[in-house]
């Protein structure tokens, strides 16, 4: 139940995009988002689509799985396309009643949903092929430049090591729980919203529980490692960028200039044209 | 019968590349008032077999009847099953929520929709059941000892009067006392009510001297299930699955192979004990 949630999580396989420096990663996830809302025409999104294919397809995630991740902002992503959709105003394409649809209403709608997927799907591409650890290994590396302004990057970086780390851990719990007091005859289904909320009370309060004795064990387990931050601290695994990280980093360029290229040149095209 | 399962496989994950088959056509039959161990080393799929048995997992494939009704029917009343097959669950004190130990225990039948009180009759019959201190009724669960939440955490399963009580692992992380109280507090809860029990362990040792049967269980398979006597006859295969037979069983095959004339097949330390003295009563 509770573990189809898959946002966010890491999917084990070996792929190159699973090898490929968290950096690298980082970075196009980045550069990919961005890019995503630089370009107004249909050449645009084919090139951000086509591109989103070939790095799924590289990644050796199944597509089902993915998608099963997706449910939990379905809603989210239904409120856009009908804001969209009945909100714009423009040439109007069919009126009944109160509601009017109008052209650019469902273009609007259309093209923000596929961003929308393009761009829930291009993150959680990110943290599919990349573990937490990785991860933060690699936000800290990457901006370990800040640390001239006093930004305490190491600390952030674990912080949010300990805070991915836990999200399985505490799902897993959460499930536990859940079943003791599904033994227990507890509902947690059915009633109105009040009835739900309440039925919460049974499985949330064990869960804080559990989470603040978790944390307070981890905190005494790295007292007694002897951490003390990150001042002189070595790597077991330093990240060292191998020759598909560069070759990863060209392809991003390449992918960059094609789409601000056929983005803009066609922008540009149209409005020739319609003058 | 009351508990029949049928050709029962479950597999984790079924569509990801990490798909564990945890349960490997698994036929059982359960009978009512009997006293069964669960025997297996980590990871040997004992916690789902018997999460199948009140109907929190549900098997890839095969059936599970209870009293004669198959529990995966359009309509079958789980929370109704749920009553019947009370499951206590490892580490169990970790569920504990409420206020008070009362009112947590009163969570299980108050969710059975009786009045209250029948309710807080239950409870206090189940607090009692598990030998729990009156004067502690009304102390949060969370300032008690790990013994005594534990008690606290099978009593909210009592409460709700089930025939059959599954525990998982319920010594674990207890001491030397702690374990015997709680096993003997099963042992008596069986024979005083008759309730089917279902003892899941990994010590051998914890359920030799309780059980009536044992089922064996390595990689999602039922191995043995058989009277612990003929289980333990089986050493040799039950330490190529990372499991040992009881320290009696142990002493008695040394015995025997010093030249002394010890019945090897006992189980319990009363029983070898009494065959020891014999044997050297004869000398």
């Amino acid at each position: 139940m509770i573990r189809d949630i898959t946002i966010g999580q890491y999917y084990q396989t070996d792929s190159v995009l699973h090898r490929l420096d968290p950096r690298v990663k980082l970075l196009g996830t980045l550069v990919y988002l961005v890019s995503l809302f630089c370009f107004h025409n249909p050449a645009g999104y084919a090139v951000a689509l086509l591109f989103l294919i070939l790095c799924i397809r590289l990644s050796h995630v199944p597509f089902g799985y993915m998608i099963k991740g997706m449910k939990s902002i379905m809603f989210i992503l239904m409120i856009t396309i009908l804001f969209n959709l009945f909100l714009t105003s423009g040439t109007v394409l069919v009126s009944f009643w109160k509601i009017t649809i109008t052209v650019e209403g469902l273009k609007l709608a259309i093209t923000m949903a596929l961003r929308l997927c393009m761009l829930i799907i291009g993150a959680s591409l990110m943290t599919l092929t990349t573990t937490p650890n990785h991860l933060t290994d690699g936000l800290e590396k990457g901006l370990r430049f800040l640390k001239v302004i006093k930004m305490p990057v190491h600390e952030i970086a674990m912080m949010m090591a300990i805070a991915l780390r836990f999200i399985p851990i505490l799902l897993e719990e959460t499930d536990k729980i859940m079943k003791a007091q599904l033994a227990r005859g507890a509902d947690f289904e059915s009633g109105g919203l009040v009835r739900r909320a309440r039925a919460m009370v049974p499985l949330l309060v064990p869960l804080f529980v559990s989470a603040f004795r978790r944390a307070n064990d981890l905190a005494m387990a790295m007292e007694a490692r002897c951490y003390r931050g990150g001042d002189g601290r070595t790597k077991m695994k330093p990240l060292i960028y191998a020759g598909r990280d560069y070759a990863a980093y060209i392809i991003l360029l390449a992918y960059l200039v094609i789409s601000i290229f056929l983005g803009r040149w066609s922008v540009m095209t149209e409005l020739l044209t319609s003058l | 019968m009351a508990i029949i399962v049928d050709h029962v496989n479950y597999i984790y994950g079924q569509d990801t590349e990490q798909a564990v088959h945890a349960l490997q056509d698994i036929n059982l039959q359960i009978p009512d008032g009997q006293f069964i161990g669960i025997i297996g080393h980590t990871g040997s799929g004992k916690s789902t077999l018997v999460q199948h048995l009140n109907g929190l997992l549900k098997a890839t494939s095969g059936s599970i009847y209870y009293n004669g009704q198959d529990i995966y029917d359009e309509g079958y009343n789980l929370k109704d099953l749920r009553s019947h097959v009370g499951l206590v669950f490892q580490y169990p004190e970790h569920q504990l929520f409420e206020v008070d130990v009362f009112s947590d225990v009163c969570f299980g039948p108050k969710n059975l929709g009786l009045s209250k009180k029948e309710v807080e009759l239950r409870a206090f019959d189940a607090l009692r059941q598990v030998g729990f201190p009156e004067e502690l009724f009304y102390t949060s669960p969370f300032d008690l000892s790990g013994g005594q939440k534990r008690r606290v955490a099978i009593a909210g399963v009592l409460a709700m009067k089930p025939d059959v009580l599954i525990l998982d692992e319920p010594t674990a992380g207890l001491d030397p006392k702690g374990r015997e109280d709680i096993l003997d507090m099963v042992k008596r809860l069986q024979q005083e009510s008759g309730m089917t029990i279902l003892l899941v362990s990994h010590s051998m040792d914890d359920v030799a001297e309780y059980v009536d049967r044992i089922l064996v269980m390595d990689h999602g398979r039922v191995v043995f299930d058989d009277v612990p006597r003929q289980v333990f006859s089986h050493v040799e295969e039950l330490e190529e699955m990372h499991l040992a037979a009881p320290q009696v069983t142990y002493i008695l095959r040394d015995l025997k192979k010093a030249g002394i004339e010890v019945d090897e097949n006992a189980t319990t330390v009363d029983e070898a004990a009494s065959t020891i003295l014999q044997a050297f009563g004869k000398k």
